[in-house]
């Protein structure tokens, strides 16, 4: 998938706040990925970790994710379930028209920065 | 150690590359155009006969980025467009970054129109904004009229949705009125065209959609 993809906006969305904000070195990120974003949690911290030391305001900073449960709605009985547990059919109604409410983002919580 | 709240999304700095591009594009007048589908869905095949109809009263080039080959910037220069080959550097779609770089390739012409096909999928290219004026997406008639339930945000973000390939309807059970409601539901903004590239169904009215576009890009 895209992982080594949103590592480069990742990096440089984070340089970029580093530059406005004069931050030498961030030591930690903190992201909270939807449950159904499609990122792969093991490969894209194998990806920053060795993506992070060409980047020396990145270098030190270890990644941590967080998962964001992902929720459905029903548009048949307009009821909201956990995507993860039952897919695309309802577990109310049995309706297969569904949206996906939350649980597809990605975003930078915080980071943690050196004084 | 200080903590500092950013809240941001992930693609915060390619939605900021996006936006100056798009605006220096309006400067310019000239209208991009992201084309996002499946691979082969029919998005060179709709841009050789749009072209071809086009070509006299707008000046058209494309940037070709579905595949790392030059098949498709090929077929297009046959039919008179200027066509480059976009370089993704293998990823699965284009950002605001690489869609400047492929502009750059262009040279200093001045296009009316710029179509970008993006790489063959219905997920990625959804999710980075490439600076692009309109959004359109193709699903063709094999595909099924339930991909809106399977990719919502790809149906989100598009200002036009192409059903393309509806000569050959007879032969799958593509529910025409439930894929629409579906997009409709997810995107009541959507403007619908359904085309044949092979008994021309349609092309009139994308085409006068097109043209308006370009038109309103340049005010
Ligand atoms: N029957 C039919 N076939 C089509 C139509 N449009 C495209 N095709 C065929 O679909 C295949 C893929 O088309 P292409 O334009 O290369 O798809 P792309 O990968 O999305 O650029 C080709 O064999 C086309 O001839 C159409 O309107 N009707
Ligand atoms: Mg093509
Ligand atoms: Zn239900």
């Amino acid at each position: 998938m895209h992982e080594m993809g949103i590592i480069l906006h990742l990096a440089k969305t984070l340089e970029e706040t580093a530059e406005q904000e004069q931050i030498k070195k961030i030591t930690r990120v903190t992201l909270e990925v939807g449950e159904v974003s499609g990122i792969l949690t093991d490969y894209f911290t194998d990806c920053w970790n060795y993506f992070r030391r060409k980047h020396p305001v990145l270098e030190s900073a270890e990644l941590d994710l967080q998962t964001l449960p992902a929720v459905t709605f029903c548009g048949n009985c307009e009821k909201t379930y956990p995507t993860v547990q039952y897919g695309r059919t309802c577990p109310y109604c049995g309706s297969g028209e569904t949206w996906l409410l939350k649980g597809n983002e990605c975003i930078i919580k915080e980071i943690e920065v050196e004084d | 150690m200080k903590i500092i709240e950013l809240k941001e999304t992930i693609t915060a700095s390619n939605d900021r590359d996006a936006a100056v591009l798009r605006a220096e594009l309006k400067e310019k007048g000239t209208l991009l155009v992201n084309l996002m589908a499946s691979p082969g869905a029919g998005k060179t095949t709709l841009l050789e006969r749009t072209i071809r109809d086009l070509k006299d009263e707008m000046n058209i080039a494309v940037m070709e980025a579905d595949v790392d080959s030059d098949v498709d910037a090929v077929r297009i220069e046959k039919i008179g467009a200027k066509a480059v080959q976009a370089h993704t550097d293998g990823m699965c779609h284009m950002d605001a970054g690489m869609t400047r770089r492929a502009l750059e390739g262009l040279g200093d012409e001045p296009f009316d129109l710029v179509v970008l096909e993006n790489v063959g999928n219905l997920i990625c290219p959804a999710e980075f904004d490439t600076g692009a004026g309109k959004c359109v997406m193709l699903l063709s008639v094999p595909e099924g009229d339930d991909k809106p339930l399977k990719y919502p945000l790809m149906f989100s973000v598009s200002d036009v949705l192409i059903i393309t390939k509806t000569d050959v309807a007879p032969y799958f059970d593509f529910d025409f009125d439930a894929c629409i409601a579906r997009a409709k539901k997810l995107n009541p903004n959507i403007t619908i065209f359904k085309v044949s590239a092979k008994t021309g169904e349609g092309f009139e009215e994308w085409e006068a959609w097109l043209k308006s576009a370009v038109k309103n890009w340049k005010n």
